[in-house]
């Protein structure tokens, strides 16, 4: 049970979103600029950095959703779900490129703590092809789940058990975005 | 040295706002609205300090030194205060409605999970409400990721404590999306 009054049926962070408007929309605008603006890494990739986050903090709500959101970029498909579980328990060893693999090695690092991220860690990234840009966004798509997880949890936030409701609300997700009519229920 | 190139003559959060623009824009109206923003049941030196003593536990200078010289600036300038409650809140001069919410913020720091049905229990017995409990949590996690972002960039940060305290108080009297202005470009530029 949620700690405080939340409103019913509605899943993880939305809840706390619908009680308080006013913080919720920079946080789904963030969301939507972060994870489905413009960018040279592709919305696969940023979403499995934001579940490869929520993994390392223990958010199931959030890991599940967005490893959903990932799977159903990638094809949806049952080979497409055991990718994303395989990235979540070791990307060092998953069939990824070596750049996103530089890349989770420094949202790793920022979800332990930003001075974990080590001037190795950014050249690692960079010798994959990493630009600044790509730098900065996963270290902010990773510092920003590290409050989504936490805002979930905190409140202790209705997570669904149902697989399927996530692979719904995912494809609600992808088609929509962050900000759409789906975002608010 | 900043991990990516930064703007050279902003510190800390500012260079990497600078250096993206797009992102800066909701981040500077989340925190307006959980620290500045007068319609809130908990006074903005409150709301400050909750943010603070959040940094120290993250153990980020840039935000403590900032958030702290803001707290002040609402608190009378009692940086003193600022500092007993960093070292050790519940023996400071503060609430204990506001104590029992820096333990709520501390157990966010530690992770959300850690936050007990008792540790809610607590703050509502000394008055606090579920949107006062809700932004609590809130700034606290809000906090795990303004931390993460000055440090996982490693971003430039002043150890000398004047320059903190002057913009502390500009940034008390006119808010965090006013203050953004005089670094950020009028218009986010396209890529």
């Amino acid at each position: 049970m949620p700690h405080i009054p939340l409103p019913e049926g509605v899943p993880g962070p939305r809840g706390p979103m619908l009680f308080r408007p006013e913080t919720a929309e920079p946080m789904s605008e963030m969301a939507e600029i972060l994870m489905r603006g413009p960018s040279t890494l592709t919305l696969a990739e940023r979403e499995l950095i934001g579940t490869y986050v929520s993994a390392q903090n223990d958010c199931r709500y959030c890991q599940t959703i967005h490893g959903a959101v990932a799977a159903h970029y990638l094809g949806a498909t049952e080979e497409q779900e055991n990718l994303v579980q395989r990235i979540k328990c070791d990307p060092s060893t998953a069939p990824i490129s070596p750049k996103l693999k530089a890349l989770l090695k420094i949202a790793g690092h920022v979800q332990q703590g930003g001075k974990h991220v080590s001037a190795e860690d950014i050249a690692q990234a960079r010798a994959q092809g990493s630009t600044d840009l790509e730098i900065h966004d996963t270290v902010l798509i990773a510092a920003n789940f590290c409050m989504m997880n936490r805002y979930v949890d905190g409140l202790a936030t209705w997570t669904p058990e149902d697989p399927d409701f996530y692979r719904q609300r995912a494809a609600s997700l992808a088609q929509h975005g962050y900000t759409g009519s789906a975002s608010r229920t | 040295m900043p991990h990516i190139a930064l703007p050279e003559n902003l510190p800390g959060i500012r260079s990497a706002m600078a250096f993206r623009p797009e992102t800066a824009k909701p981040l500077n109206e989340l925190v307006e609205v959980l620290l500045h923003n007068t319609d809130n049941t908990l006074t903005p030196g409150e709301r400050e300090l909750i943010a603070t003593y959040v940094s120290y536990l993250n153990e980020c200078h840039y935000c403590q030194t900032i958030h702290g010289a803001i707290a002040a600036a609402n608190l009378n300038d009692d940086y003193e205060l600022v500092k007993r409650v960093k070292a050790d809140f519940q023996h400071a001069d503060i609430s204990s409605r506001l104590k029992s919410l820096l333990v709520i913020a501390a157990k966010v720091q530690k992770g959300g999970k850690n936050v007990m049905p008792e540790d809610i229990a607590a703050a509502r017995s000394l008055g606090a409400t579920d949107t006062e409990i809700h932004d609590t949590v809130l700034i606290a996690a809000a906090f795990c990721m303004y931390n993460r972002y000055v440090d996982g960039l490693a971003t430039t940060q002043p150890l000398d404590e004047a320059p903190y305290l002057e913009r502390g108080k500009q940034v008390a009297r006119d808010g965090y999306v006013a203050v953004s202005k005089t670094y950020l470009p009028a218009e986010p530029v396209a890529r």
